[in-house]
């Protein structure tokens, strides 16, 4: 039995030496970059390697990201790996599981693509890293008057524990080969589902994009949406809500498959619009519906609008765990992630089309030529199309809308 | 092997038990050359004995006595150090390997060399009169071929004493004679002593040795 | 050294199967610090039982799960009753064999493809009726988890049938039917009636197996499970991936109630087995012969060939929509075609191949290595008693993966190993070697001993007949084995992502990825690519014997088994 345990060691050892020489991490703990002094975060960050976790379904945005990793690799020495979720939660998770096994140093996020109800956990419970976003040299030219929502996420401050990276407002769309006119309020997609019963549905909250639908309902119907910008257990709640409540109480009946089933997602709804199962579907982005047509994954005749008192919109960002390994590397990737290059690129909805952060008038004018002469996207929605952007509830609505749709809608069994 | 004394196989008390019931006792000594046959019907534990012969046989079963071949007491030796060949009722040729593989498998580690080792090979297909047939896939040989090669190969592993398991019970009849003369022929004359089981009454007859009934 | 071999493949089985359970349960209870948990408590019981739904929840895994073992079982005995030694039955053994490498998430939306509302069998009727619009009924995530329970049910039949294969032999099937038929007994009567009873036994863990996984499933459950509400396993995932990290402490509760929920289901199939062979043992002597049984027949040729061809067509449907231009519905096919897609991705896989590789390929070489030491221990030892301690070995394969992965990862990562090749490759083994040892463990022990005791008697050592007799004669069953293993690792989507930290992007992680991003053309690109090495694996577990082997007739009949 010699030698098949010489072949058992030889596989282990090859197993351990594959893995110490060319997998291992940094032992060392990586210390917290000066970002006041840029030049110092530049020497800090050459030669490391930033893993960030960003949801990974979109090939577009993953080219985008693997571009974005290529040039900061040739500019500034920084290693970029995308590590690909199916849900931003898990990276959130994975920092959760760190701290509780004690791993305090090295940790296996370095920078994660986030918003919302994610920052807003991370940032309560300190696994985050920073302040640093307003100190990072691109920070200069992000739009924080025109566009609050760089700051505050979902009205959080950011205390500059973030970095802002993209735009979103919300945009409805529809194969204009079917349909000739559209709902254009809460209340005319109600009268609208009346004559086309089953036509419509929403992703099934708390998915992110459900729970968006549900929130931009409540915008619109409530008596004072001021209301919704303090922690929900500051205000009379229950009031708030009511109108909500009442509205889905008609809404859901007339819904596809009278509600008993959702899609799971933004994505399994677009799909149910191509496979003529709804009329009209919504998006974070309407630069994302261009890029759909372009996929063949819709009709070319499909166009976006928004609803006439305004659509909500937020902003997304990238923040870094408190315990990320390679803490300088992902400043300066979230520094070049704003750059104005690099921006004019996202926008480009032949890479990915998603609205940039950053305020024209701050701009060298090549670059305000550059953004002005962009080619949006056939489905796209131009600045001036747009409406009104309405800001996002406090966080805490989304967990109390969720969780009581959850109990009146979610089990219909 | 060294020329030591040639004092044949040695059954001393040699009881097999399993579960506390006893299968078999024998107690007997086998010249070099003397073929002795045991009879039994299905379960009396003939086969359990040959095991624990050749050192095969599994823990579960306990066995007292002591077995001695050629002055060398074998009990507590490994199965590949006792030097006593089996054949069972199958031939059991293994079918990975060509004809001459299987002899070749056979041949003792001290004859060194490959060609050494081939004609040990070759001359023992030729003393089976089966000349050309190295190369040959075992499952393209008739029966008593297959005995025959099955044959060649326990012999040539140069062992001090043969068992046999029901050897000739798979042949058909025309055949059976033949290869029983064939085998008992070798023994003797290679001085082997050997012990075979079976319950066909003519094998033992054959065998012109003793004959002992085993009890059910 | 052998001897120790069967007391390490169990720590490394049992030991990392019990660490994670302990990570589920303190949190179960309560005590999770990083959450500011540290004293024990009921808390996260209650919350989890304050849930909406969750009796439905319970409901749709614990009793579909049984109906999907009791369908396949069903269905696999009654085909394996009425044709076997047939040549539909050698031909059914040549199209299931292929269909135990389609990773589960790729049968299930190869399946959603083909009967969703706008799917392939639907648009056909559409042609026909002159349907605009898809129905809008749900055919997929129905409430009552029928798309789930065929999904489970195509998938597991394959294995099941494979599994049933390998202990055939051992039952003298052929002649046994030929005794029953000479008394005067259909053949699927006399079947049940004498085969059955001996054949079960061998088959019994992967039928536990097959109840551990379909009440515990995942993936398949989010392609075709109902949503509202979900089943558990799904719900704990979305607990656990909520941003309310205080959900983790329910999330983790409910991984506890899981793991109950495999275990009731257990006792509650180990109880039917008691029933079925008491009433069984009386129906087998009551001589009741079923001579007519031409439409029992037929209709379990037909079921099989169900499940086998709807997994086929499925395959097709991936295969189309992978190279998809737009495709509305009714339309049969797409309006364009693509290789657009194909062409970039093929750049891309080429990293996730390789890592794929650099993970299964050890873990299946241990895994072999542990699986043929301990067997091999067996015949040396001739111990039959530590056959019952090896059992043990099945555990992770009866365990929810949910249950106790999570708890695994901080347990590695206590231990510094996170994130390195050999977490992620022990991560692997702990699924690998079970199924190696499922697969390799009767041809092993089916091996007619005499091979060894008459190598042994003509003088070669044991270790030379372990590499010269016992090893080349279970050639095949050793790469079947190794390729089972290889279609394990590949699949493992949590322990990679989980202990690997996401840093080993294996064509499943990629896979599952992508396909959050609900393109159909993706899912369909991803989902072949994840066949293409375990499919690679079983092609060479044929080729390589019988490459080895074509001038040695007598290896067929041996690697039968």
């Amino acid at each position: 039995m010699r030698s098949k345990m010489r072949t058992f060691v030889s596989a282990l050892a090859l197993a351990v030496g594959l893995a110490t020489t060319t997998l291992s991490t940094p032992a060392f703990a990586d210390p917290a970059p000066d970002v006041g002094n840029w030049q110092s975060v530049l020497d800090q960050a050459r030669g490391q390697t930033v893993y960030w976790h960003a949801w990974g379904g979109e090939p577009r945005i993953n080219d985008y990201i693997a571009w974005a990793g290529e040039q900061v690799r040739e500019r500034y020495g920084v290693e970029v790996v995308q590590v690909k979720l199916t849900d931003t939660a898990d990276a959130v998770t994975r920092v959760l599981s760190e701290k509780t096994a004690g791993v305090d140093d090295g940790g296996a996020v370095d920078m994660i693509w986030i918003n919302g109800e994610n920052f807003a956990a991370m940032k309560r419970n300190d696994l985050l890293f920073g302040p640093w976003a307003e100190q990072t040299p691109n920070f200069a030219y992000v739009d924080v008057e025109g566009k609050p929502t760089v700051i505050n996420d979902f009205t959080v401050p950011t205390d500059g524990l973030e970095a802002p990276w993209g735009m979103a407002q919300v945009s409805f769309y529809y194969d204009t080969a079917k349909l000739d006119s559209v709902p254009k309020t809460a209340q005319q997609l109600l009268e609208w589902l009346v004559k086309h019963p089953g036509r419509f549905t929403y992703p099934q909250p708390p998915n992110y994009m459900g729970s968006t639908f549900l929130k931009q309902i409540l915008t619109e119907l409530v008596a004072d949406p001021s209301v919704l910008q303090q922690p929900a257990d500051e205000t009379d709640a229950e009031a708030t809500l009511a109108p909500l409540w009442g509205y889905l109480e008609d809404l859901q009946p007339l819904l596809w498959r009278n509600g008993q089933a959702y899609p799971q997602n933004g994505a399994s709804m677009r799909t149910l619009l191509a496979d003529n199962e709804v009329d009209i579907a919504f998006s974070f982005s309407s630069g994302e519906v261009s890029s759909a047509i372009e996929a063949f994954e819709l009709p070319d005749t499909v166009r976006s609008y928004v609803f006439e008192n305004g659509t909500l919109g937020n902003t997304n960002f990238v923040a870094i765990p408190y315990n990320a390994s390679a803490k300088a590397g992902a400043v300066v990737l979230a520094d070049f992630l704003m750059s104005p290059e690099a921006q004019l690129r996202k926008q480009d909805p032949q890479y990915w089309g998603a609205d940039t952060v950053l305020a024209m008038d701050k701009l060298p004018a090549d670059m305000q030529d550059a953004f002005a002469n962009l080619d949006l996207g056939i489905a796209s929605l131009a600045p001036s199309e747009r409406g009104t952007v309405l800001p996002e509830p406090h966080p805490s609505w989304m967990s109390l809308v969720e969780t009581e749709w959850q109990k009146r809608y979610g089990v219909v069994q | 092997m060294p020329e030591a004394a040639k004092n044949g196989l040695e059954l001393h008390d040699v009881r097999v038990r399993l579960d506390g019931r006893e299968l078999v006792a024998v107690d007997l000594t086998i010249a070099p050359g003397e073929i002795v046959t045991l009879m039994g019907p299905s379960g009396s534990g003939k086969s359990s004995l040959l095991g624990h012969i050749c050192g095969t046989l599994p823990d579960a079963f306990e066995v007292t006595g002591q077995v001695v071949l050629d002055g060398r007491v074998l009990d507590g030796l490994a199965p590949q150090d006792r030097h006593v060949g089996i054949l069972f009722q199958d031939d059991l040729l293994f079918p990975h390997l060509s004809v001459g593989g299987n002899l070749a498998f056979a041949v003792p580690a001290h004859i060194k060399g490959r060609a050494a080792r081939r004609a040990r090979v070759e001359a023992a297909l030729g003393s089976a009169e089966m000349d050309g047939f190295y190369d040959r896939d075992p499952a393209t040989l008739s029966g008593g071929q297959r005995a025959r090669v099955a044959l060649m190969r326990v012999l040539l592993s140069e062992p001090c004493a043969l068992l046999l398991d029901e050897p000739f019970s798979k042949l058909d009849s025309g055949l059976r004679s033949q290869i029983r003369s064939v085998v008992f022929d070798l023994c003797r004359k290679n001085s082997l002593p050997t012990l075979m089981v079976t319950h066909d009454p003519e094998d033992g007859a054959a065998a012109g040795g003793r004959v002992i009934e085993l009890r059910g | 050294m052998l001897r120790f071999v069967p007391i390490l493949t169990l720590v490394l089985m049992i030991g990392p199967v019990s660490a994670g359970l302990i990570g589920t349960l303190l949190p179960a209870f309560g005590i999770l610090p990083a959450l500011g948990g540290t004293t024990p408590s009921l808390d996260p019981w209650q919350a989890m039982f304050a849930q909406p739904g969750l009796g439905t929840s319970i409901r749709l895994s614990f009793v579909n799960g049984l109906i999907a073992t009791a369908i396949s079982v069903s269905i696999v005995m009654l085909f394996c009753a009425a044709w076997q030694g047939t040549r539909i039955f050698h031909a059914m053994q040549r199209v299931l064999s292929p269909i135990l490498s389609v990773p589960h998430a790729t049968a299930a939306f190869g399946l959603a493809f083909l009967i969703a509302p706008s799917g392939w069998i639907v648009r056909v009727v559409a042609q026909v009726a002159g349907w605009e619009r898809p129905p809008d009924i749900a055919i997929i995530h129905d409430p009552w988890g029928i798309a789930l329970i065929a999904g489970l049910v195509a998938k597991e039949i394959p294995f099941l049938f494979l599994m049933t294969l390998s202990a055939l032999p051992q039952a003298d099937t052929d002649r046994t039917a030929q005794v029953t038929a000479s008394l005067g007994y259909g053949r699927i009567a006399g079947w049940f009636k004498a085969t059955l009873p001996r054949i079960y036994p061998q088959i019994r863990l992967p039928v536990l197996a097959v109840l551990a996984y379909s009440t515990s499933v995942v993936d398949v459950a989010i392609i075709l499970a109902p949503t509202t509400p979900a089943p558990l396993s799904v719900r704990i995932l979305g607990w656990l991936s909520d941003p309310d990290l205080a959900l983790r402490f329910m999330a983790s509760s409910a991984a506890v109630l899981q793991l109950l929920i495999v275990i009731a289901a257990m006792a509650i199939w180990i109880a039917g087995e008691r029933l079925v062979a008491v009433i069984g043992a009386r129906w087998a002597i009551d001589g009741n012969r079923f001579k007519q049984d031409g439409a029992v027949r037929g209709v379990s040729a037909v079921m099989a060939l169900v499940a086998a061809g709807t997994v086929v067509l499925g395959l097709v449907v991936l295969l189309v929509w992978s190279v998809a231009g737009f495709w509305a519905f009714p339309d049969l096919l797409p309006r364009g075609f693509s290789l657009r897609l194909w062409a970039r991705e093929l750049d891309a896989i080429g990293n996730s191949l390789t890592t794929t590789l650099l993970i299964g390929i050890p873990a299946v070489v241990i895994a072999v290595t542990l699986v043929l030491a301990c067997l091999e221990n067996e015949v040396r030892s001739g111990k039959v008693a530590g056959r019952r301690a090896m059992f043990l070995i099945y555990l992770p394969l009866l365990v929810p993966q949910i249950s106790f992965m999570f708890g695994l990862q901080v347990f590695f990562s206590l231990l510094g190993l996170e994130r390195t090749l050999v977490s992620v490759v022990l991560g692997h083994l702990v699924f690998v070697a079970p199924y190696v040892f499922l697969s390799l463990s009767e041809p092993f022990r089916a091996l007619d001993p005499r091979y060894g005791q008459t190598a042994l008697c003509l003088g070669a050592s044991p270790t030379r007949v372990f590499w010269q007799v016992r090893l080349p004669l279970l050639t095949r069953a050793v790469l079947t084995a190794a390729a089972v293993g290889l279609a394990v690792t590949v699949g493992q989507y949590l322990p990679t992502l989980l202990i690997g930290a996401g840093r080993f992007a294996t064509v499943t992680t990629e896979a599952v990825a992508l396909a959050s991003g609900g393109d159909r053309r993706m899912i369909g690109i991803y989902g072949l690519f994840q066949m293409v090495l375990p499919f690679a694996g079983f092609a060479l577990a044929l080729l390589i014997p019988a490459v080895l082997f074509r001038h040695r007739r007598g290896m067929g009949a041996q690697n039968k088994g």
